[in-house]
Order: C-alpha cells, then sequence, then structure tokens
C-alpha cells in the first residue's frame, strides 16, 4: 500500500518537471545577488528548462545539416546560437569550430591588419614630432 | 552553495531523455551534442534567475517569486514558454491542494479506523458469550439425555 502511494507520486512529479529541483535550487542559489527563492519559482525555473532543453535540441535539429543523416551535432548546436536572436545567450558557450589551420590564417590576418594600424600610428607620431 | 563546479551540472541521463522525447524517434545525439546542450541549461537557469532577481528587486522583494520568473521568460524572448508554464505552475498548485487535502482525508480516515476498530472488538466480545452460551446449552441436553 505505501509502495504504490509512493510510486503514484513519483510519476505525478515526473508528469510536471523531471529535472532534480534540488540541483536546479543549487544553481540558481550560485548567483550571488540572489538571497531566496520561493518553491513555485523553483518548479517554474525548472520547468522553463525543460522547455528550453528541447527548443534547443528541436530549432538545432530543424535547421542543422544532420537532419538527412537523422543526427544531431555539437555543430548543429553552435549555428542555432550563432543565428538565433533568442539563443545568442549560448554564443559564448557554443563557440562554432573551426580548423586549427583556418585559425592560424585568421590570426595572421589580424596581426597583418594590427600592423598597419600601428604604422598608421607611427606615422602619425612622427607626423606630430614633425609639426 | 556549489562547492565543486560539477554541482552546477544537470544530470545527464534526464537530459539525455528530455533531447530524445522532443526529437524524433532514431535521432543520433552526439555526445559532445547532449553535453553542450546539458551546459547551455545551466547557462539558461543561471541566466533565468538573474533576469527573475531583477524583477524581484523592481518589486522591493527579497524572495524569487512565480511572477518573476514569467517575467523573465518575456524578458529573454521565449514568451513561447509563458503559456505552457502557467499552465504547468497551474497543475502544481492543483497538486498542492490534492496532497494537503489528502493528508487531511487520510487523517480524517485514520481516526475513523480507530473508532471502528474498538467496535470490532466490543463485537467479539459480544461472539465470545454467544459461544459459551451455546456450550451451556449443548451441556444440559446432555443431561437430560442421561
Amino acid at each position: 500500500m505505501a509502495d504504490a502511494a509512493v510510486g503514484k507520486d513519483k510519476c505525478g512529479d515526473q508528469r510536471l518537471v523531471s529535472l532534480p529541483l534540488s540541483r536546479i535550487r543549487v544553481i540558481m542559489k550560485s548567483s550571488p545577488e540572489v538571497s531566496s527563492i520561493n518553491q513555485e519559482a523553483l518548479v517554474l525555473t525548472a520547468k522553463a528548462t525543460e522547455l528550453f532543453v528541447q527548443y534547443l535540441a528541436t530549432c538545432s535539429y530543424r535547421h542543422g545539416s544532420g537532419k538527412a543523416k537523422k543526427a544531431l551535432t555539437y555543430s548543429d548546436l553552435a549555428s542555432a546560437a550563432e543565428d538565433s536572436e533568442t539563443l545568442q545567450f549560448l554564443a559564448d558557450i557554443l563557440p562554432k569550430k573551426i580548423l586549427a589551420s583556418k585559425y592560424l590564417k585568421m590570426l595572421k590576418e589580424k596581426r597583418e591588419e594590427e600592423e598597419e594600424e600601428d604604422d598608421d600610428e607611427e606615422s602619425d607620431i612622427i607626423g606630430e614630432v614633425l609639426a | 552553495m556549489a562547492e565543486r563546479p560539477e554541482d552546477l551540472n544537470l544530470p545527464n541521463a534526464v537530459i539525455t531523455r528530455i533531447i530524445k522525447e522532443a526529437l524524433p524517434d532514431g535521432v543520433n545525439i552526439s555526445k559532445e551534442a547532449r553535453s553542450a546542450i546539458s551546459r547551455a541549461a545551466s547557462v539558461f537557469v543561471l541566466y533565468a534567475t538573474s533576469c527573475a532577481n531583477n524583477f524581484a528587486m523592481k518589486g522591493k522583494r527579497k524572495t524569487l517569486n512565480a511572477s518573476d520568473v514569467l517575467s523573465a521568460m518575456e524578458e529573454m524572448e521565449f514568451q513561447r514558454f509563458v503559456a505552457p508554464l502557467k499552465e504547468a505552475l497551474e497543475a502544481y498548485r492543483r497538486e498542492q491542494k490534492g496532497k494537503k487535502e489528502a493528508s487531511e482525508q487520510k487523517k480524517k480516515d485514520r481516526d475513523k479506523k480507530t473508532d471502528s476498530e474498538e467496535q470490532d472488538k466490543s463485537r467479539e466480545d459480544e461472539d465470545e458469550d454467544e459461544e459459551r452460551l451455546d456450550e451451556e446449552e449443548q451441556n444440559e441436553e446432555e443431561e437430560v439425555d442421561n
């Protein structure tokens, strides 16, 4: 009898939220300015996080490249974070992966640009001194 | 308070189940994609908390409440979540109310049960009396036979 009641309770909780509330609370409390959270706010945040995971997964899959292969990959997520306005806050933690060779090329180009700027600045200074 | 960085992670098994339920059957989710979604979910919690906290502060309240979280969703441009969240909130409130009533009902049942148990006991006493009477009657019959 007691076991049956517990089982029913578990199912009820799963229907509402499946993420552990205790863990959600720890994450929320890790924000220094937050002093206390009521139970309803906690449940809603947990539920919102579930909706968010669903949204991120479906959005990335739908616009992703792996649809034909029936696969969801990291790059699908990174593109979603880059393209979608609402997912912009993820851009820093879901950076697009690029090849090292491409990165080195980018770095070189950037350096050249900076050098050009430095040159400009130097000539300005020289110009000032001369004036 | 989070003591280790992994305390800020959400359980992978649960995250994977939510992703699988959201996507069509048979879609393969790379391990990297799973951990990325899990990280994104933790960041989402922090972002939502921070937004909700701003609303609480504006209202000069120290405790985050349900309406702060709903306002945060609007602010974060997740309006699409507001309707399902309101439904979830109602369901949660119903559940809490149900639980309260159930525990009250349980208490009532328990009181009733102790009452009926007492009644059962007195009935048993009566039964014993009857049996004793029967025996006496039998004895009388035997005597007559003799």
